[in-house]
């Protein structure tokens, strides 16, 4: 099986830039990467799904406490989050369109940017509105929670709803930001010119993580606003 | 970073010291610490996970000291707690779960499919990383006072109850978890889109499909003890209710959870070493291996049923009797796969050309002791026998069967074949013989009694225990001491072969299989040129064997 | 993963429907399905708010994943690969939820007693 070696020099100007040696070529290193990506995105189904599972046992068990807390949710950021994390879905979609495309760099980095404006949104949104008020309102589990006497007797449970829910969202935004970190540095490579219609690799396999989480929010948003017996509240049909 | 790699003519037998190969193409802590090749990062974790065996072997000597006196011989009980949880914990999670994987895996995956390297080298030394941290989150742990809540980490103890360091440990589980994700993800997209031309996946080493398998374990049930232990340690902290009765939570649902990765997880440990054991049968009984296509399918039927049959952990705890039905059956169907294994391992051993070395004699210690696991687990997934027999030493006999007996002989069988691909050098045969039947006597002496001692009715995780169990314990304590002695004797030989062995060269056992083909060690890229594969695996001339 | 390039338009439209279907899913949490007549009937136990929340939800993930993610123009092996997470969770919820939702289910000693001699006689009329 041995044979004379090839220069190293003579491969490398087959190859392009961001070529890998342990790879025969980059049909196969583009493959290997989205493969990879996914399988990764399976071990966050089942991460973030362990987290959902428990979630929905408790809520079979605690329905009332789970709805009361429910309803304390604001819908209408919730609503207004979903839809700007399904635009920054757009824009990365759109991103990695302008370089299979062969689009200009500057096409590619404004999609880019607009993705992560769009994602500093959702954070601020959530943060300053949302989570904001509820601390003013004692609604953190640890930090100054207060049972509310309207609660009734499914009171004691509904600390274990909003633990809940600070959990899995605070989760969905860790991964958010840690999104941020790979937009931004995908934006610095797009200014540089490195992305086009030939390798454009890298924008795929973060556009398949950055679209992750937007589904995790999908089902976030149900799960949590909307499932709380709404309906039950005076003045609506 | 390029060398020049003097070739082989055949005939011409290179001085080993002047040929570049892994290990002298580049010296210096940092070409180790930064290394990106699979094979270094192998070695990497071949010493990390030895050290780890040998604290976690140490708390196991503690406790079979202790257990010689009814009355506990050696330390209080609360201690006593704490040597068992700690024994358990590092020889799972540190262990036995990388070991085959993080060692052999690593270092063979590429070579047998004929690739240059993984197809993720960095986030391979990144996994290496990430174990050591999270060992070092254990470790810390350990020294600061212990655990005492049992490798299982039961809730309420755990969450509200136990004054120990739970959360050091659970966040150094946690961490080392990801180690195993990053590995299983590597392998699973190497061997998807690294295979050398005409490796098809029916052509390749049964090690490769055990690889896989395992890999998907890794990839499907790790994540879900990640995030139970955080919710363990966000109730400790809280003190919410998630798994506190007291306070509206389900210890159960805690138990679920953990058990839908921990029982993979004994399949984890298991499957890796089926995989090595189809590559020793086979070399040293000069045969194909009988039924190929059925162990290759059946190492993917355990992976996927593993994860259809945690409750049988529970049977016991609370669980709702039909739950219970519906795992004790799916409990027997998982045995099957791992009995056609057997079968097929016997069946190319039938009219083999079988020779002797201490490879061959771990592997044929495995299947007599993975055998008796096997069985005596079916006790356990019976309802009714389980009743009586959970919570005793039977269960502690049956895992350890699988686990040391099945296993880590495995394990040291592996490492055995493939030293001499690994380091170029033989280890010295008659002591590597005599070690592999000490471990098997001492074993024996160690695990047995234990049997029985569960069929008497001995409770498990306890410090004192009737007098009229003490001979058993004492044979027991007895055996663990040979044994002890039996995993010594390879570390100072092997150890000692690195430098003073006999030069070996590319391969010395006569076997098939592409990472034979290099030279012994290889050098850093495996293969000048990628092969190109025209025979099946295990192509032994047939001795009057199956060709199935 | 092939090197397929989506249409701007076709991502415009699937970007319409997930916000139309935010707005059907928000809208629909103020709706009480039990009270108003549809004749549906399903598993008592699941609120039927609840079916059809998580029934858009799978729609808008469905459209995210095979548009955005291409996992329609993605080879088999990356549809095998996304089902199985998808299939493991499952396994994952549905036995623990057996375990959860049966608990109240078991029986006093000695049912076993009484249901195996109704269905000796039943049996005993096959042979």
């Amino acid at each position: 099986m041995s044979e004379v070696p090839v220069s190293d020099m003579a491969m490398h100007g087959a190859h392009p830039p961001g070529f890998k040696h342990q790879f025969e070529d980059m049909d196969q290193q583009r493959e290997a990467g989205s493969l990879g990506m996914w399988v990764f995105l399976v071990t966050e189904i089942m991460f973030f799904g362990g987290l959902f599972a428990t979630y929905i046992i408790y809520r079979t068990l605690y329905l009332t406490a789970f709805e009361e807390g429910s309803r304390l949710l604001n819908v209408k950021f919730g609503a207004a989050n979903t839809a700007v994390l399904i635009g920054s879905s757009l824009t990365m979609a759109l991103a990695i369109h302008a370089a299979q495309a062969g689009k200009k760099k500057s096409e590619q980095v404004m999609y880019l940017v607009l993705t992560m404006l769009l994602g500093a949104l959702f954070l601020f949104l959530k943060f300053n509105y949302e989570w904001r008020a509820d601390y003013h309102e004692h609604l953190i589990p640890g930090f100054g929670f207060i049972i509310r006497p309207e609660w009734g007797a499914a009171g004691t449970h509904v600390p274990l709803f909003f633990c809940f829910y600070f959990f899995m969202t605070g989760l969905h935004a860790t991964h958010m930001i840690i999104g941020f970190g790979i937009l931004g540095t995908l934006t610095v490579m797009a200014h540089r010119g490195r992305f086009n219609s030939e390798y454009y690799a890298p924008l795929e396999v973060s556009g398949l993580y950055w679209h992750f989480v937007d589904i995790v929010w999908i089902f976030l948003f149900p799960l949590l606003y909307l499932i709380g017996g709404r309906f039950a509240l005076p003045g609506v049909h | 970073m390029s060398t020049t790699v003097i070739p082989e003519m055949p005939g011409q037998e290179i001085p080993a010291e002047s040929r570049v190969n892994y290990l002298n193409a580049s010296y210096g802590v940092k070409s180790w610490l930064l290394t990106t090749d699979h094979k270094r990062i192998a070695l990497l974790y071949l010493g990390s996970i030895t050290f780890m065996f040998f604290v976690g072997g140490t708390f196991a000597v503690l406790m079979r000291l202790h257990l010689i006196d009814p009355q506990g011989a050696l330390v209080a009980p609360e201690t006593y707690n704490k040597l068992f949880t700690m024994h358990g914990v590092i020889m799972v999670f540190f262990f036995l779960v990388p070991s085959i994987p993080a060692t052999l895996g690593n270092f063979l995956v590429p070579m047998m499919i004929g690739a240059r390297d993984l197809a993720f080298p960095r986030l391979n030394l990144l996994s290496w990383y990430i174990y050591i941290i999270g060992a070092a989150f254990t470790l810390y742990a350990v020294i600061s006072g212990g655990v005492d809540t049992g490798w299982t980490f039961y809730t309420p103890y755990s969450s509200t109850f136990s004054h120990t360091s739970v959360i050091p440990t659970a966040v150094g589980v946690f961490i080392t978890g990801f180690s195993s994700i990053l590995t299983g993800l590597n392998f699973v997209v190497t061997i998807h889109k690294m295979r050398a031309p005409g490796l098809t996946w029916f052509r390749l080493p049964l090690f490769i499909w055990a690889m896989y398998a395992t890999s998907i374990i890794f990839i499907l049930g790790t994540p879900v003890i990640a995030i139970t232990l955080f919710l363990l340690g966000l109730e400790r902290l809280l003190h919410i209710g998630i798994f506190d009765p007291a306070i509206g939570g389900d210890p159960i649902l805690f138990q679920h959870m953990f058990w839908f990765y921990s029982h993979p997880a004994v399949y984890i440990m298991i499957l890796p070493g089926m995989g090595v054991m189809s590559e020793l049968i086979t070399c040293f009984s000069r045969k194909r291996i009988f039924g190929y296509t059925f162990v290759a399918f059946s190492s993917l039927a355990i992976a996927i049923i593993s994860f259809l049959v945690w409750g049988h952990h529970m049977f016991v705890t609370g669980q709702s009797i039909y739950a219970g039905l519906i795992f004790s059956v799916l409990s027997f169907l998982v045995a099957i796969p791992s009995a056609v294994k057997v079968f097929n391992w016997t069946a190319t051993l039938y009219k083999g050309s079988i020779s002797y070395d201490a490879p061959m004699l771990y592997a044929l210690g495995f299947i007599g002791l993975f055998t008796m696991g096997g069985l005596t687990g079916l006790f356990l997934a019976s309802l009714a026998t389980d009743v009586h027999l959970n919570g005793t030493y039977f269960i502690v006999a049956h895992f350890h069967y699988i686990m040391v007996g099945g296993a880590v002989m495995a394990y040291l069988g592996g490492i055995h074949f493939w030293w001499p691909k690994i380091t170029g050098r033989m280890y010295p045969d008659g002591w590597a013989r005599f070690a592999a039947l000490v471990i098997f006597v001492g074993f024996n002496l160690t695990f047995f009694p234990q049997f029985v001692l569960g069929y008497l009715g001995m409770p498990r995780r306890y410090a004192v225990y009737p007098g009229e169990f003490q001979v058993l314990n004492v044979m027991s304590s007895a055996g663990a001491s040979i044994l002890g002695i039996g995993y010594l004797i390879p570390l100072i030989y092997l150890l000692w072969s690195i430098r003073y062995g006999p030069i070996a060269g590319p391969n010395p056992w006569g076997a098939k299989g592409l990472e034979w083909e290099t030279p012994s060690p290889p050098p850093t890229e495996n293969f000048e040129e990628i092969p190109v594969v025209t025979e099946d695996a295990y192509d032994y001339a047939n001795v009057g064997g199956s060709r199935v | 993963m092939s090197g397929h390039v989506v249409p701007v338009k076709t991502y415009l439209g699937i970007f319409v429907a997930l916000l139309a279907l935010t707005a059907l899913t928000t809208g629909a949490a103020f709706v009480d399905f039990e009270k108003l007549d549809t004749g549906i009937r399903l598993v008592d136990a699941i609120p039927l708010n609840t079916v059809v929340a998580l029934a858009i939800a799978v729609a808008k993930m469905l459209l995210v994943i095979l548009f955005f993610m291409h996992v329609k123009y993605s080879s088999g092996l990356t549809k095998v690969v996304v089902m199985s997470g998808f299939l493991f969770l499952a396994i994952l919820v549905s036995l623990t939820l057996a375990d959860e939702l049966t608990r109240s289910w078991s029986p006093e000693p000695g049912a076993w007693n009484t249901v195996v001699p109704t269905i000796l006689p039943l049996l005993r009329g096959f042979f």
